[in-house]
């Protein structure tokens, strides 16, 4: 043991071995037992990370040349020794069974809906219509924060959210309403620093008012079930729902400008 | 022995040269005249199942990169030939004359697919290429004027390489390299103006602005243009040097004695070394780029980073993964060549663990590819765990990290056979290290910190980790100059005496290189989407929409294996034409 330990070839194997247990079983599996937010990892990006740690592997066998002569020669041994018959047998049996194996999940039917490539972030119009009028989105502020008592926005934005949105997008506002495990994508999760804090306010009232049926042609297709509000809020209503859901989860929303700059452009 | 071709081989072949630069300044002064006649908005094209869309493509990509190719050597070459002058090294005055020899050939390349281009872009899209000479035509003449003197100041800079050898003739002929760079980059510039002013044209050029009316220096000086002049001049210099990296590894695989391997070796590394160097500086221009993309319209920048075209920064990851990777390994293998390197060998596997740590980061998606039942036990296409990893501040502190091994494994080939004799070495190496630690923890530090404050403060935060990267590689290489002045040699780098494989990886290198500039290329033209100039001419042609990452994927892949395929022919014919310089064997020994 102690000596295949010391085998360039076999310290490659481990890492490569070692790496997808972590990668397939550590991360999807282990951490939530531990109390880690945590998900199984998808096939897609095992195989990127697999790859990377092969090429590392042989890139350090590689990069040395006695380093090199050994790792190899173990492959050579099995593949001209005399003495390694009986596993050149083996392998000449098992590598095709591999081989056809891995082809025959690669082709074989799936009830499975394919893969997809979805932008969580599809760019927003410059401009959009609300309700038939024109509002310019770049650059908009939620006009709420000038006008009213801050307070009263927030009991009517919560009010509206109770009534309209707990249902998918969760009395904690993390995306686990009670409809929400029928959709697919399921509603998005305001607890997650991905979402809100990502976006601008004008980026949410776009997203509100237009819903899955006024997401953009570009990286379609969406599945998304959320409905366009523009039909049943009005304007101030969905700024003030806005602002519940940045002043309700503590985030900040995007900003055009850092704070204190004074409109104009930044260079 | 002769070094030049001097017979009527390469008489024959400069001629054909002349005869192709002023085919293409006569098809660009004439083009323009002819789209301006009345006819219909879009020409047909139906050859080898393309269609006109891939036709522009394809001759766009290819000019662009032979054009890169020709504009990135000049650069370094009149470099090398410089510290040949000043430095009194002839041996780096052969060199560079062996780098502007690789030009000759790729020039002519350079001029047909220019030619390609604006005779498919004046006969495929005739109405648009007609808004463009009414807007552009007086910097159209200007280029053929520039393009006229740069070729000649080529062949006067190549083939008085041998007339103008000593005292100011040589200086001469230096200058004469400089102006071939001026030309160069003026064409280079006024091309990039075009090209930008359809991305980002003036905020007063709507729909409908009558072209005429429209003024050339606000269509030239647009919000993209000075930012797209430097990353392209930047980036001419990494391919320049990833293609000759290239060139000098076909002759070392090639060559039959070890002298030829010697200087193709010293060759290979020469080309490697500018093109990593310059590729350093690079993400900076890139930053400066993406900034005035989302200044000009946050639609546009959004759609690049965020939307449809955010999975082709994924693709870009894991190809400047290969490129950290492929770089550094060039560099620990050629270790194996320098006595005194074996001290170092404990240190890689540290380094490629950071570096493969890196590339996972790195190209770690934000929006994950999985199908139904794995966006399901994920609740979304947002990973909870890997999740932290898809966002900017883990990716620019993964790149700076990678960035500083780089250096370090650098700085470990260049220290190997050199044993410091000044008394302050060991405090020397000493500060090197902290300042190395230093770098990595504020890098460290600011990717943790943006974790924890708004997107646009965070965004500031890549200013500082790169600023720590920058100062402390100056930082390190000015000690190191001043610690291994005069210092003991541990003996001779053993040029070519370097395994096969190393030269794959310069070959790596330059096919990851191109296959980059078409990736990233598609992604800058195609943020566009249904635009010819964008918001001011919409394109009406069955190819409106974007095309998606498979087929222009394919589209990328075919180009690159054309342009090889090429570069494969003018590599052959550089060492079918003209002897090697590498004669001098004594050039190759003495170290870098």
């Amino acid at each position: 043991m102690k000596r295949l330990l010391k085998q360039p070839f076999w310290q490659g194997a481990i890492v490569v071995a070692i790496a997808y247990v972590v990668f397939k079983y550590l991360i999807g599996y282990a951490l939530p037992i531990i109390g880690v937010s945590s998900a199984p990892v998808p096939s897609s990006v095992i195989l990127q990370y697999m790859l990377t740690v092969f090429v590392g592997v042989l890139l350090y066998m590689s990069a040395e040349e006695g380093r090199w002569g050994t790792f190899q020669k173990p492959i050579k041994e099995a593949m001209v020794s005399r003495d390694q018959k009986n596993l050149r047998g083996v392998l000449m049996v098992v590598i095709p069974i591999m081989v056809g194996w891995l082809a025959y999940q690669n082709v074989k039917p799936s009830f499975a809906a394919p893969a997809t490539l979805r932008s969580i972030h599809p760019a927003p119009p410059n401009e959009i219509t609300f309700r038939g009028l024109p509002i310019q989105l770049t650059g908009l502020e939620n006009p709420l924060h000038e006008n009213g008592s801050l307070e009263e926005h927030l009991q009517v934005g919560k009010a509206i959210y109770v009534k309209n949105c707990v249902p998918c997008h969760g009395d904690l506002l993390d995306g686990a309403g009670h409809f929400a495990q029928v959709f697919n994508p399921i509603p998005a999760d305001f607890t997650n620093s991905g979402t809100l804090p990502m976006l601008t306010e004008s980026f949410v009232f776009w997203r509100i008012a237009k819903g899955g049926p006024g997401l953009p042609q570009e990286g379609t297709p969406w599945d998304s079930a959320m409905p366009a509000w523009e039909n049943i809020l009005d304007e101030n209503e969905i700024w003030s729902v806005i602002l519940f859901l940045y002043d309700q989860t503590g985030f900040s929303p995007r900003t055009w400008h850092e704070e204190g700059e004074e409109g104009g452009e930044e260079h | 022995m002769s070094l030049e071709g001097t017979g009527e081989g390469s008489k024959k072949m400069s001629g054909l040269k002349r005869g192709l630069a002023l085919f293409a300044i006569g098809t660009l002064i004439a083009v323009p005249l002819l789209a301006q006649v009345a006819g219909p908005d879009y020409g047909e094209f139906g050859i080898f199942g393309m269609d006109r869309r891939d036709a522009v493509w394809m001759a766009a990509q290819l000019h662009l990169l032979f054009a890169a190719f020709v504009l990135g050597v000049p650069m370094f070459a009149v470099v090398i030939e410089a510290i040949g002058i000043f430095g009194r090294q002839e041996r780096y005055d052969k060199l560079a004359k062996e780098f502007t020899r690789l030009l000759l050939v790729a020039y002519s390349a350079t001029a047909i697919w220019g030619a390609i281009l604006v005779f498919f872009l004046s006969t495929l899209y005739p109405r648009f290429w007609a808004y463009l000479t009414a807007i552009f035509a007086p910097s159209m003449w200007l280029y053929a004027g520039m393009f006229f003197l740069e070729s000649f100041t080529l062949y006067l800079y190549y083939y008085g390489w041998d007339a103008w050898k000593k005292g100011v003739a040589k200086k001469v002929h230096w200058f004469l390299g400089i102006m071939l760079n001026v030309w160069g980059t003026i064409v280079m510039f006024i091309a990039n103006g075009w090209l930008t002013y359809m991305m980002s044209p003036p905020a007063d050029v709507t729909a409908d602005t009558a072209p005429q009316t429209v003024q050339l220096w606000s269509a030239i000086a647009n919000a993209t243009w000075m930012p797209i002049n430097i990353h392209r001049l930047l980036a001419n210099v990494v391919f320049g040097g990833a293609i000759v990296g290239a060139y000098a590894a076909y002759r070392f695989l090639t060559s039959e004695s070890d002298e030829e391997r010697a200087h193709y070796d010293w060759m290979g590394y020469t080309g490697n070394f500018i093109a990593i160097g310059a590729l350093i500086v690079l993400p900076f221009a890139g930053y400066w780029l993406g900034r005035e993309i989302y200044e000009f319209s946050q639609q546009m920048g959004i759609t690049m980073m965020g939307g449809f075209m955010s999975w082709l920064w994924i693709i870009q990851a894991f190809l400047i993964g290969i490129l950290f990777l492929t770089g550094n390994y060039y560099l620990w293998i050629g270790m194996g060549r320098i006595p005194g390197a074996e001290r170092f060998q404990p240190y890689i596997k540290w380094m490629l663990l950071v570096l493969v740590l890196g590339v996972i980061v790195w190209a770690t998606p934000n929006t994950v590819i999985a199908d139904r039942d794995e966006i399901a036990a994920m609740g979304g296409t947002h990973h909870p765990f890997l999740g932290v990893l898809g966002v900017m501040s883990a990716k620019n502190t993964a790149v700076n990290l990678m960035i500083l091994t780089t250096f370090l494994s650098f700085l470990m080939y260049r220290r190997a056979n050199k044993e410091p004799v000044v008394s302050w070495a060991k405090m020397g190496t000493m500060l090197q290290g902290a300042a190395f630690v230093v770098a990595a923890l504020v890098v460290l530090f600011y990717g943790i910190y943006g974790y924890f404050v708004s997107a646009i403060i965070r965004i500031g935060f890549s200013v500082y980790q790169v600023a720590a990267v920058l100062v402390t590689i100056l930082f390190v290489l000015g000690i190191d100059i001043a610690m291994v002045r005069g210092a003991k040699s541990r003996g001779a780098i053993r040029w070519g005496q370097m395994p096969d494989r190393s030269q794959y990886a310069l070959l790596i290198l330059a096919v990851t290189f191109t296959w980059l500039m078409g990736l990233m290329g598609f992604a800058r033209s195609g943020i566009r989407q249904h635009w010819h100039v964008y918001e001011v001419i919409r394109d009406t042609s069955e190819q409106a929409f974007t095309p998606a990452l498979g087929p222009a994927a394919t589209m990328i892949s075919t180009c690159v294996l054309i342009f090889f395929g090429l570069v494969g022919m003018i590599f052959w014919l550089g060492g079918l034409a003209e002897k090697s310089v590498y004669d001098d064997t004594s050039a190759a020994e003495s170290g870098h």
